[in-house]
């Protein structure tokens, strides 16, 4: 089932061309990876996709009734705006007391509905981003470098808990990472984008093509193939206790 | 009865604005659109030499010409333009020609200061309806779009994710203020009506742990400051408008060092 395609997308920022003649297509059930260098435009796209970009050219198909659940690179919120995890968690649309409990506990959150979020520290701030946006029961998932601001088992954590929504809520998922070694193993497709799509398939694949080497080298390897070693070993206690244990 | 007629009608025009203005207000502060509610209530006073040229009722012509001020510089906002500049030349420019244009008038004799002070003791039963009128629309366009003006004011990004246009959003806002504006004009005047939305809010900020909480204090002190306003002028023999707008700054200043004293020992205040 088609979730979302675009065709031909093409998107101009102050005069440049920032994106040209983007096709991309997402299934439900799967969890896709846009790689590449910075300014390619990877973040661009994924505001294309949601609407918050207009379209130089081509278009974007939504499925009837798609629901997307958008976790942005960084939310700043201003500092006069008082606004509580329960309160935040309930934008666009007001969830259950009994839900807010379940999203923050799945999100391996303690109970912070109180807690101001100024007042989160990064780790946490990032997963109730995501909790967020679950509670949705999104149908497309999209994550533009939600680990940004984690530590390595933070983002390993964070990387599984995506794994786990995709089998609930047999959703798709959509992500821009920096993290090539965690995304390698953990995608079922990467698209290498500089502008355009470079190249795009199955991790592996992806890995070998020439075009993906001259964009990152062939250093990464050896990252790949440390993690997927890790990957078998599970660390599920990496939540922020240092941070807890100091409140 | 003990009190005057045109104290409660003044009492009652202070509580109008108060109610629109306050959680206008709010998002005013969110949004860092301080400067954005100045230019529009400065654009008024051009509104009123217009209406008066004209003339026409002086609501509609603030109220025609708040929205023009009020939709360029949203338009413009949205075009990489230097925002802050941008709005320094246009509130400060739109004073100065509202100014000079009131001085052509001269076939009519024009209290300016009633328009740039605000000339609460003077409310009619007409101005009431319309201070109330505009209120209640105001109050109704809020809360008819709270939770999507909220999404899009902590992220636009968030907002379109959820099919919410927060152009449109920004719009409503557009739109409550330019009403706001021109009803506020006799209460407090067009140099003072940026204060009746934002100093509330301000004041209200260390008190709420939410947004809605935030607004309802902001009323609150709003109300307070009108009818305490209104009675300081009268006990005081001093201008009603700019004495409420003191009130207010008072309360600020006392909610404002209340928290930062209590939360010296955080290191961190609200503020």
């Amino acid at each position: 089932m088609r979730l979302i395609k675009t065709e031909g997308l093409s998107v101009r920022l102050g005069g440049a061309t920032v994106l040209f003649d983007v096709n991309l297509t997402l299934d439900r059930g799967e969890i896709v990876t846009i790689v590449g260098p910075n300014g390619s435009g990877k973040s661009t796209l994924l505001r294309a996709m949601i609407g918050a970009v207009g379209l130089a050219a081509g278009s974007v198909r939504r499925a009837p009734g798609l629901r997307i659940g958008y976790v942005p690179q960084q939310l700043h919120i201003d500092p006069t705006l008082p606004i509580t995890v329960t309160r935040f968690l309930g934008l666009p649309r007001r969830h259950p007391a009994t839900d807010l409990r379940a999203a923050l506990e799945q999100a391996g959150l303690p109970d912070l509905r109180d807690r101001q979020m100024a007042d989160l520290s990064g780790g946490q701030f990032q997963r109730v981003l995501l909790a967020r946006a679950l509670l949705e029961k999104p149908d497309l998932l999209i994550l533009d470098e939600a680990t940004q601001g984690l530590d390595q088992p933070g983002s390993a954590a964070f990387y599984r808990r995506i794994e786990e929504v995709r089998r609930e809520l047999n959703c798709a998922v959509l992500m821009v990472s920096h993290e090539l070694h965690v995304v390698m193993s953990a995608s079922d497709r990467v698209i290498c984008l500089n502008g355009h799509v470079c190249c795009e398939g199955r991790p592996e694949i992806v890995a070998q093509a020439e075009e993906y080497r001259a964009l990152f080298g062939t250093g990464t390897q050896g990252a790949l193939a440390l993690y997927r070693h890790e990957h078998t070993h599970a660390h599920d206690n990496d939540h922020d206790h240092s941070h807890e244990a100091a409140e | 009865m003990m009190l005057d007629d045109f104290l409660i009608r003044a009492a009652l025009a202070g509580l109008g604005v108060a109610l629109a203005a306050a959680p206008l207000g709010s998002f005013v502060v969110w949004r860092r659109m301080a400067y954005f509610g100045d230019a529009t209530a400065h654009a008024a006073i051009l509104g009123v030499a217009v209406a008066l040229a004209f003339s026409m009722s002086i609501f509609i012509g603030a109220l025609a010409m708040s929205l023009i001020m009020a939709t360029t510089v949203s338009t413009l906002s949205g075009r990489g333009f230097a925002m802050d500049t941008m709005l320094g030349v246009l509130a400060h420019s739109a004073l100065a020609f509202g100014l000079v244009a009131v001085s052509f008038l001269t076939g009519v004799r024009i209290d300016l200061m009633a328009y740039l002070f605000g000339d609460i003791l003077a409310v009619s039963r007409g101005d009431l309806a319309v201070i109330w009128g505009g209120a209640a629309l105001v109050l109704g366009l809020l809360a008819w779009r709270w939770q999507t003006l909220l999404t899009a004011t902590i992220s636009p990004d968030l907002a379109w994710s959820a099919g919410i246009d927060p152009r449109r959003e920004q719009l409503v806002l557009t739109l409550a203020l330019a009403v706001v504006v021109a009803v506020a004009i006799k209460v407090v005047g067009v140099l003072l009506i940026a204060a009746m939305l934002i100093v509330p809010a301000a004041a209200a900020r260390p008190l709420a742990s939410t947004p809605e909480r935030m607004a309802v204090m902001a009323t609150l002190i709003a109300a307070t400051s009108a009818l305490g306003g209104l009675r300081a002028s009268f006990h005081f023999d001093t201008p009603t408008g700019p004495t409420i707008v003191c009130v207010a700054a008072l309360i600020f200043a006392a909610t404002t060092i209340g928290n930062s004293l209590l939360h010296r020992r955080k290191g961190s205040s609200a503020l």
